[in-house]
């Protein structure tokens, strides 16, 4: 065991590194700095960079893309694009479908799907949760019926993210109404060009537009373009479910985190010092950087496992709860932080308006940060949920 | 010992609940915050010349109902119960508090008008270095004469795009965070030098940076009294928001109550999961400390000053820690539609989590009250 990286592993860091400074996007950087809201566009430009390099997609197997990176060096490319601030990809495609169609799917849809969500050229969401199946979400009630060739879907989802961009979406539908809940539910992707889908914004409470209502009315889906068997949906959602909570654990981009609430503590006065010299403030960010290593140490260690053959188990609950926790905790310190100027509502620069915002750069969107990630311990399997899976798979109660 | 409440302020209580509950529906409420206004000013007039209710805590002589702090706060509480963005704070509980403690003239000219729904005051004196620091101020009223002439910039001054008057701390000696030579002015919003930049805050209401610029003030402006007035009326305020947070979190916890019955997931109630029950248990027994250190700190309102301020800085230390686990627990509770604007539960979230870092955060006035009570 050792806690150093080798030399080789120092030298790729070093590579990654340059890699990054000199490709970075440059206009992304500016937006990042300015605190604006990110369009599709702006996820692209930094996906494209990666595509090009052939690093888009580090986790996946290299036969279908993946970068043949060991758990090690994964573990410093997430380190070294945290540190540089980069953007995260969006999950949905690479982390979510892309291992359930390489994992699941058959040849054709490998050939026809892969590709492009490795290219980024297709944008893909999520449509599990509908509006009575959130944490019970095998009770879903979206049915698909087949009628030749095509399966006939009818039904509601909600929550789901950036559905307004996809052009293709990943469904979990009843095929099956009067088998056991799990048994009856079939894996579908489906093109959000179909006619029948209506998209509908949601916003959520720091103002955003990041999820959608997305009802289906007669949406024909071809059969073909069921990923394994019918009935067996709830397999795959198993699998990426696992996959979305290991993810989730944030640890790399929580360390950022810790670094610009240092920045702001010390930017901030509080009587004839910084912020950072305030005992109690202090005290919460030493706090919260033990628990953050206390954190990364255990994903480590999961990791670890997973390099030794044994997938991501139920442990991977302990990663969700624990770094949800602490990406909550940290919009919770950036507002305390600035004070009276938590409360500004900026609404962002419209066209026309270059109108600078109230108060420091840093200060403008730590509210609705703050409002917004409360979403954290609800989606991808609540806290509560995430509490009962460790209560009964990992201690048998 | 008594804690039951007079006729009067039962009736103050009663009434005023029966007027928000219809001119603040959650409906209505959104399209005044969306007006270009950003309120509606005629709940206002009506508060005053309908109800009644903005003479509550003056005195007979002045057209008043002769209360004090425990109406401020009884009408504080229904205020918080439907997040109104009325500015009784910044009007009635501030500026009447720095008038009733003046008396005089000025107060004989201004409180009528209080009263008459014709007066608004912005209480300005946070600036961008201070923090909660009252007396960390720059903005300098330099004597000029007879009079005093304003400079310097207050920040984030709620209800000031609506005020008549505003209420200013500023420098007439002394270094920066010198006790000495902090006074408190009051000013017409709209004397000659005053710049403002509006703009909506999140928690729904309107806001200002305000900055002075050679403002000619008349000597009368000043309301004697130094940093010590200034710190009686922050602290009668303190615990005038704090009262509104617990007209807050109880709807919180109601809201958050009534939907654990009506969700159901694996077939049942959610309300009926052990772990949300307790969740539940905890977030009602924040509630009633809240309610309770509400009513010690009103109470100790008029001991002298050392008594006073650990009294307020406990309360707002206890009710800032409740107004928090409260509201983020209510937005937990309700899953995903907990974080979407067309509840009102996550508007209720947003006052709650201003309140939280009104006047002091939890941290600053634990502090506080470290200092004052537990001297080596
Ligand atoms: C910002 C955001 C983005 C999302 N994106 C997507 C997406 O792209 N695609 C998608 O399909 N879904 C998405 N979701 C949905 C998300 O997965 C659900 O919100 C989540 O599963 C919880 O479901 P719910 O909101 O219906 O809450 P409920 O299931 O109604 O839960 C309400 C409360 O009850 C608790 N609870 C429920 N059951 C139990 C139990 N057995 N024991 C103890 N407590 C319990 C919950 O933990 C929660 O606190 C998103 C959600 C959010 C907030």
């Amino acid at each position: 065991m050792q806690l150093e990286f080798s030399a080789e592993e120092l030298a790729f860091q070093q590579e990654v590194r340059t890699f990054i400074a000199e490709n970075y996007p440059q206009e992304l950087r500016g937006k990042q700095d300015e605190g604006d809201e990110l369009a599709k566009e702006d996820f692209l430009a930094w996906h494209k960079v990666l595509y090009n390099k052939g690093w888009v997609a580090p986790a996946w197997p290299v036969e279908y893309g993946g970068t043949g990176w060991t758990a090690t060096q994964r573990f410093i490319w997430s380190e070294e694009t945290a540190r540089a601030d980069c953007i995260r990809l969006m999950p949905f495609g690479l982390a979510m479908v892309g291992p359930v169609i390489y994992t699941f799917g058959t040849p054709e849809q490998k050939a026809k799907f892969l590709p492009r969500i490795l290219s980024g050229e297709d944008w893909w969401c999520q449509g599990y949760s509908e509006p009575g199946s959130g944490s019970d979400l095998a009770s879903l009630r979206t049915m698909a019926v087949q009628d030749g060739s095509d399966y006939v879907v009818n039904g509601q989802k909600t929550w789901t993210t950036m559905a307004q961009h996809a052009d293709w979406g990943f469904f979990l539908v009843r095929t099956d109404k009067e088998a056991k809940q799990q048994e009856g539910i079939s894996f579908l992707l489906v093109d959000m060009k179909s006619p029948g889908i209506t998209v509908r914004p949601i916003i959520t409470l720091g103002g955003e537009h990041e999820v959608n209502e997305v009802w289906l009315e007669d949406v024909r889906v071809p059969v073909e373009n069921r990923v394994y068997e019918e009935n067996k949906g709830w397999t795959c959602a198993k699998f990426l479910l696992a996959h979305e909570r290991t993810g989730i654990a944030g640890v790399a981009s929580s360390k950022r985190g810790v670094d610009k609430i240092k920045s702001i503590a010390r930017a901030e006065q509080d009587g004839d010092k910084p912020l950072i010299a305030n005992a109690f403030f202090k005290r919460k960010i030493a706090e919260l950087e033990i628990d953050l290593t206390a954190l990364e140490f255990t994903e480590l260690r999961s990791l670890a496992g997973a390099n030794a053959g044994k997938g991501p188990g139920p442990e991977s609950s302990l990663l969700k709860i624990k770094g949800s926790e602490i990406q909550q905790r940290l919009t919770e310190l950036a507002l305390e932080a600035v004070g009276h100027y938590g409360a500004p509502y900026f609404r962002g620069f419209g066209e026309g308006d270059n109108e600078h915002p109230i108060g420091p750069d840093y200060a403008h969107r730590a509210a609705p940060t703050y409002f917004n990630t409360r979403k954290t311990t609800i989606y991808g399997g609540s806290n509560e949920i995430q509490r009962n899976i460790i209560a009964k798979m990992v201690l048998g109660l | 010992m008594d804690f039951t409440y007079t006729e009067t302020q039962d009736m103050i209580r009663d009434t005023l609940a029966r007027f928000l509950a219809d001119t603040y529906d959650f409906e209505k409420r959104k399209v005044m915050i969306a007006s270009s206004a950003g309120r509606d000013a005629g709940i206002w007039s009506a508060l005053a010349t309908e109800l009644g209710m903005l003479g509550a805590p003056f005195a007979e002589e002045h057209g008043g109902l002769g209360g004090g702090a425990l109406e401020n706060a009884l009408i504080m509480e229904e205020m918080g119960k439907v997040i109104a963005i009325e500015p009784y704070l910044q009007t009635v509980v501030i500026g009447g508090g720095a008038l009733k403690a003046v008396g005089g003239a000025v107060a004989d000219a201004v409180i009528p008008g209080i009263i008459g729904g014709e007066v608004v005051i912005g209480f300005a004196y946070a600036e961008p270095q201070g923090r909660y620091d009252l007396a960390n101020i720059r903005t300098s009223a330099k004597a000029d004469g007879a009079g005093y002439v304003l400079n310097g910039h207050k920040g984030v001054v709620y209800a000031a795009p609506w005020a008549t008057h505003l209420l200013v701390t500023a420098r007439t000696g002394g270094g920066n965070r010198e006790r000495a030579g902090v006074e408190l002015f009051l000013i017409d919003a709209n004397a000659k030098g005053i710049t403002r930049r509006d703009y909506p805050t999140v928690d729904g209401s309107q806001a200002s940076e305000i900055y002075f610029e050679n403002v000619a003030i008349p000597g009368e402006a000043l309301l004697p009294g130094g940093i010590d007035l200034i710190e009686k009326i922050v602290d009668e305020a303190t615990v005038a928001v704090c009262a509104e947070a617990t007209g807050v979190m109880e709807k919180l916890h109601q809201g958050t109550l009534d939907y654990s019955k009506q969700r159901t997931q694996f077939g049942q109630p959610i309300g009926r999961f052990q772990v949300l029950q307790h969740r539940m248990v905890d977030m009602f027994m924040e509630v009633e400390q809240a309610r309770s250190m509400v009513l010690m700190a009103t109470l100790k309102l008029d001991l002298p000053s050392a008594q006073r301020k650990a009294a307020v800085s406990a309360c707002k230390s206890k009710v800032s820690k409740g107004a928090n686990f409260v509201g983020q627990n209510a937005i937990q509770t309700h899953g995903g539609i907990g974080i979407t604007q067309e509840l009102a539960i996550g508007h209720y979230f947003k006052r709650a989590t201003i309140i939280e870092g009104h006047f002091g955060s939890a941290d600053y006035h634990l502090d506080r009250y470290e200092q004052l009570t537990l001297a080596e």
